[in-house]
């Protein structure tokens, strides 16, 4: 029964040892080291490779998709958008939005620059051949896969629905979900440029 | 077709501990019937068939490709659990491995780590703690919020398949274990199958519950994706399905065993007695 104890307390001392980090209070979900840094190696609008280095000095939110998606993509980056409007010009220029296209079959530089430009001129649009994709997939915990050819060739993308915030050094530190009403996600973008 | 065979042996995460402790358990299985083999004692084909079976199929499903799909769909997840908690633990539980394991160390004794190992194997063997422990597991990697960090967390998720294998180990071990229970002071036959019914109803409730809840039970799986496009009430009806029937069945295997070794322990009994 007393190794059952020290066990516990053992338990209980890893617990609080994990609890030095500074926390702030996100609507959403705080990971904070539970993901890597932000680090990706990807194809810009412009078609050049580009990594992490585009957005140093920046908070981040960083979001999988395709700009063929139905729904989620286009509620999603509508939603950052109107919590984006509610901060100040200063506030804004802190933050950028990356929007990684798991479909670059359909979804070439040019067709992402033209979809991110509707939502504001913070959010920025990537992509990747498949090693690139499933690495910084890998990296946070996301999959994608796609759905068979109909006749039109049209085919359904599955993707992640969460949007992942860095610090301005990179660090990962949130999880938000779309269903977050915009005052919330206002919120946590601002706390993350506090940090 | 070697490209393929590669792509689907490569994990998905490698994993340094769990190759470590994989080949663990091999070498010293080999190294301990060998060892026992020489004394004459060598444990017989079906044991080592039934050990190195299960622990291959707990090696595939959480250090392939397989890896991959039971992170990213809740189906998939189950049927990983499935292996580990019960069909692998419980062939290599089978196998009675312990003797064989514990010849490794040849005639050398530890009486001081055995003492000190004495009281955990104490109360992880003790049929209530181990029933408890079971279920318990099952329920708490399988509560919603839980369920959504473990699949998050790297070191969460680890952890979670080492104690659904190691638990469902233990479990089976003290279900299956053919010694005779008043010789070697293991749990009689009677509680045995008392042990599998308290086992058997709250998984069955679990997966029912599971099954016919409203889609969304577990979000994870759309907030990181699912690895193809499958409905989430597909993935959730099925993965109940899979928590419920399953499990269920190795449960009545598992009785059967049983039943079987309290027949054979009282023909030996009367065939003592005579």
């Amino acid at each position: 029964m007393r190794i059952t104890w020290l066990l516990a307390a053992a338990f209980l001392v890893a617990l609080l040892a994990g609890c030095g980090e500074a926390r702030v209070d996100f609507h959403g979900k705080d990971i904070t080291g539970v993901m890597d840094d932000l680090s990706f190696t990807l194809t810009s609008e412009d078609g050049d490779t580009v990594s992490e280095e585009i957005v140093a000095d920046k908070a981040v939110v960083l979001f999988f998709g395709y700009t063929h998606c139905p729904d989620y993509c286009p509620m999603t980056l509508t939603l950052l958008a109107q919590a984006m409007n509610t901060l100040s010009d200063s506030q804004r220029e802190q933050v950028r939005v990356l929007f990684v296209s798991v479909d670059p079959e359909r979804d070439t530089p040019k067709l992402l620059k033209e979809y991110t430009d509707y939502f504001g001129p913070e959010v920025i649009g990537l992509t990747g051949n498949k090693d690139q994709l499933d690495d910084v997939t890998k990296r946070y915990r996301t999959a994608y896969g796609y759905g068979d050819k109909d006749e039109q060739g049209n085919y359904e993308v599955s993707h992640g629905l969460a949007m992942y915030g860095f610090d301005k050094s990179g660090k990962v530190r949130l999880l938000m979900r779309n269903d977050q009403p915009v005052e919330q996600v206002a919120d946590d973008l601002k706390a993350l440029t506090d940090l | 077709m070697w490209q393929t065979l590669q792509t689907a042996l490569t994990p998905y995460i490698f994993s340094p501990i769990t190759v470590l402790l994989c080949l663990l358990a091999a070498a010293g299985y080999v190294l301990g019937a060998r060892r026992l083999a020489r004394q004459g004692r060598a444990p017989s084909m079906w044991r080592t068939l039934s050990f190195f079976t299960g622990l291959l199929l707990c090696y595939v499903v959480i250090h392939t490709q397989f890896d991959y799909y039971a992170r990213y769909m809740f189906f998939m997840h189950r049927i990983q659990h499935l292996v580990l908690h019960h069909l692998g633990a419980f062939l290599i539980a089978l196998a009675n491995p312990l003797p064989v394991l514990a010849a490794v160390a040849g005639g050398r004794r530890f009486p001081a780590l055995a003492a000190a190992f004495a009281p955990l194997r104490r109360v992880l063997f003790d049929p209530v703690v181990a029933t408890v422990l079971f279920v318990g597991l099952i329920f708490f990697w399988l509560w919603p919020s839980v369920h959504f960090d473990a699949m998050l967390s790297l070191r969460l998720y680890e952890l979670m398949n080492w104690s659904m294998l190691i638990d469902g180990v233990i479990f089976w071990l003290v279900i299956l274990d053919p010694r005779d229970p008043r010789q070697a002071r293991t749990s009689r036959f009677g509680v045995r199958f008392l042990m599998l019914v308290a086992a058997l109803f709250p998984q069955i409730l679990l997966g029912a519950y599971i099954t016919f809840s409203q889609p969304g039970l577990y979000d994870v799986y759309a907030i990181c994706g699912r690895a193809w496009p499958l409905s989430p009430a597909t993935d959730q009806a099925l993965g109940g399905v899979l928590t419920w029937i399953p499990p269920a069945m190795m449960t009545i295997l598992g009785a059967l065993i049983v039943f079987r070794r309290y027949l054979r322990d009282e023909e030996l009994q009367q065939n003592q007695g005579a």
